[in-house]
């Protein structure tokens, strides 16, 4: 059992199997970030660029830690320094990167696709840490290592994602592996956040955050993108933290050893109740650590020669 | 404890049997004494097998020493996966297996125990992968068989049987815990 592929772009096209063996790396990995020494030499003479078209500090940091933990070069790559002020186009700048034979490039665009449109002009791997309302899927592959490692199986796993779905990668890449892996897929939100259509993927929608929480084993909260506010999408952020933030008496209504995850950043009294994000069932730090550990996982997979 | 059919042949076809269960007993009791001998008993002695054939081995060491000395010395396993030296040539990443060393390295005589010893490759992958974990004093290196062909200059401390064999031919241990009959063969090709 291998990755074959030359791209991560989403997790779509990943088999259980694939995404299985991404989650075992992992754990390996893991043994590795908590030595003294949490350095292998895997990926010695490897380039890694992290190519941010959006701000990002945690996935940004954690690929970075992730490859040089593995002992490859890596440039960050950020447009506010560089020549697409200036106007150079995506694939000119990813031209010019792969010119200086980088071997993975880790893209975050705001668009859609951007990842796909880069893979298919490059010879390097190129990794999605996020392309608009699409896919993250480094970041669904450790939620799903912090859920494995807590002991959950995923088969029948009762998971809620609660909050704007419709423009969540996070939701996305999640749903489609959960799914996949035989969760039972809960998305909780106001109509005006929900996905037309979503039913399709074989989730349950519940627009009361109650009845969707009641027995669930993961909820899985969605930052609420405040700048979207005044967009018709919720009238204040007040009446959206009561009919949708996590509270300690709506953790009460999941399952007795539910574990609540946030991809962060958090925006605390709104989407999840400080008290919430501080408890023992609260596992958002857990995720950041895992983090680096799967990203190592799927840049060491995605090192094969080409 | 394990019981070993003695003489019991296991020759099958397509296989030259080099050692049977009672040979590999035999050894390893061998192994232990040596390993005691020289190390002057079993104070800061801790083995480390190599994933996988090496893992087995170095627990089957410990029992031995155990009923020799009536101590368990720390044992840990290592996978050497990340320490290649053909990963970057390589197509597909190779499995990554975990590493379990459950015990502190610094100033202990740290046996590594490998099932077959050819090229010495995986030996020196194994002891860079060592040194990341800690210090120890000293690392000696036991062997259930050496087919020679060396490309390091790496020798065993401790060796079941030297086995003179041409490069292209594949020497095999196969052993009870992955559900085989213990027995060391030459692939017939």
């Amino acid at each position: 059992m291998s990755l074959k592929r030359k791209d991560l772009l989403s997790l779509v096209p990943l088999s259980v199997d694939e995404i299985m063996l991404v989650l075992e790396t992992a754990d390996s990995f893991k043994e590795v970030t908590g030595r003294e020494i949490k350095k292998v030499p895997a990926l010695r003479g490897k380039t890694v660029v992290n190519l941010f078209f959006e701000p990002s500090t945690r996935t940004r940091t954690s690929f970075e830690l992730a490859a040089k933990r593995l002992s490859a070069d890596v440039i960050n790559f950020s447009p506010s320094s560089s020549s697409v002020v200036k106007g150079e186009t995506l694939l000119d700048t990813a031209r010019n990167i792969e010119a200086m034979q980088a071997d993975i490039i880790v893209l975050r665009h705001s668009s859609a696709g951007a990842a796909e449109t880069l893979a298919n002009g490059v010879k390097s791997s190129v990794i999605n840490a996020g392309d608009g309302w699409h896919e993250h899927p480094t970041q669904a592959l450790l939620d799903l290592y912090t859920i494995r490692q807590r002991g959950m199986n995923f088969h029948g796993l009762r998971v809620a994602i609660v909050g704007d779905v419709s423009h969540s990668r996070v939701a996305r890449s999640n749903i489609y592996a959960l799914i996949k892996l035989g969760a039972e897929v809960r998305l909780v939100g106001p109509p005006t956040m929900m996905p037309c259509g979503v039913e399709k993927l074989g989730v349950k929608v519940y627009y009361d955050m109650d009845e969707g929480l009641r027995g669930a084993n993961v909820i899985m909260m969605l930052r609420l993108q405040l700048e979207r506010q005044g967009r018709a999408q919720f009238p204040t952020i007040r009446e959206y933290s009561r009919l949708y933030g996590l509270t300690v008496e709506r953790v009460r209504l999941a399952d007795a050893g539910a574990i609540v995850m946030h991809p962060g950043p958090i925006n605390r009294g709104v989407e999840i109740a400080p008290d919430v994000a501080d408890s023992l069932s609260s596992v958002i730090l857990d995720q950041v650590a895992n983090g680096v550990a799967v990203r190592m996982g799927i840049l060491y997979l995605m090192s094969g020669a080409n | 404890m394990m019981t070993t059919p003695l003489n019991k042949s296991v020759e099958r076809k397509d296989e030259k049997l080099i050692m049977d269960a009672g040979d590999i007993s035999r050894a390893m009791i061998r192994i232990a004494h040596e390993i005691l001998e020289r190390n002057k008993g079993v104070k800061d002695l801790a083995l480390v097998g190599i994933r996988t054939g090496g893992v087995h081995l170095a627990h089957r060491l410990v029992k031995r020493i155990h009923s020799i000395e009536g101590v368990l010395v720390p044992i840990g396993e290592l996978d050497i996966t990340l320490y290649r030296d053909d990963l970057a040539l390589r197509k597909n990443q190779p499995i990554l297996r975990k590493t379990s060393v459950p015990f502190d390295m610094t100033n202990k005589v740290v046996v590594l125990v490998d099932d077959v010893l050819f090229t010495g490759r995986t030996i020196r992958a194994a002891m860079d992968g060592l040194m990341d974990l800690g210090r120890p004093e000293e690392i000696q290196l036991a062997v259930l068989v050496d087919r020679g062909h060396r490309q390091l200059p790496i020798k065993a401390n401790y060796i079941g049987k030297n086995l003179p064999t041409s490069r292209d031919e594949q020497v095999q241990v196969l052993l009870d815990e992955d559900g085989e009959d213990d027995r060391v063969v030459i692939l017939k090709s």
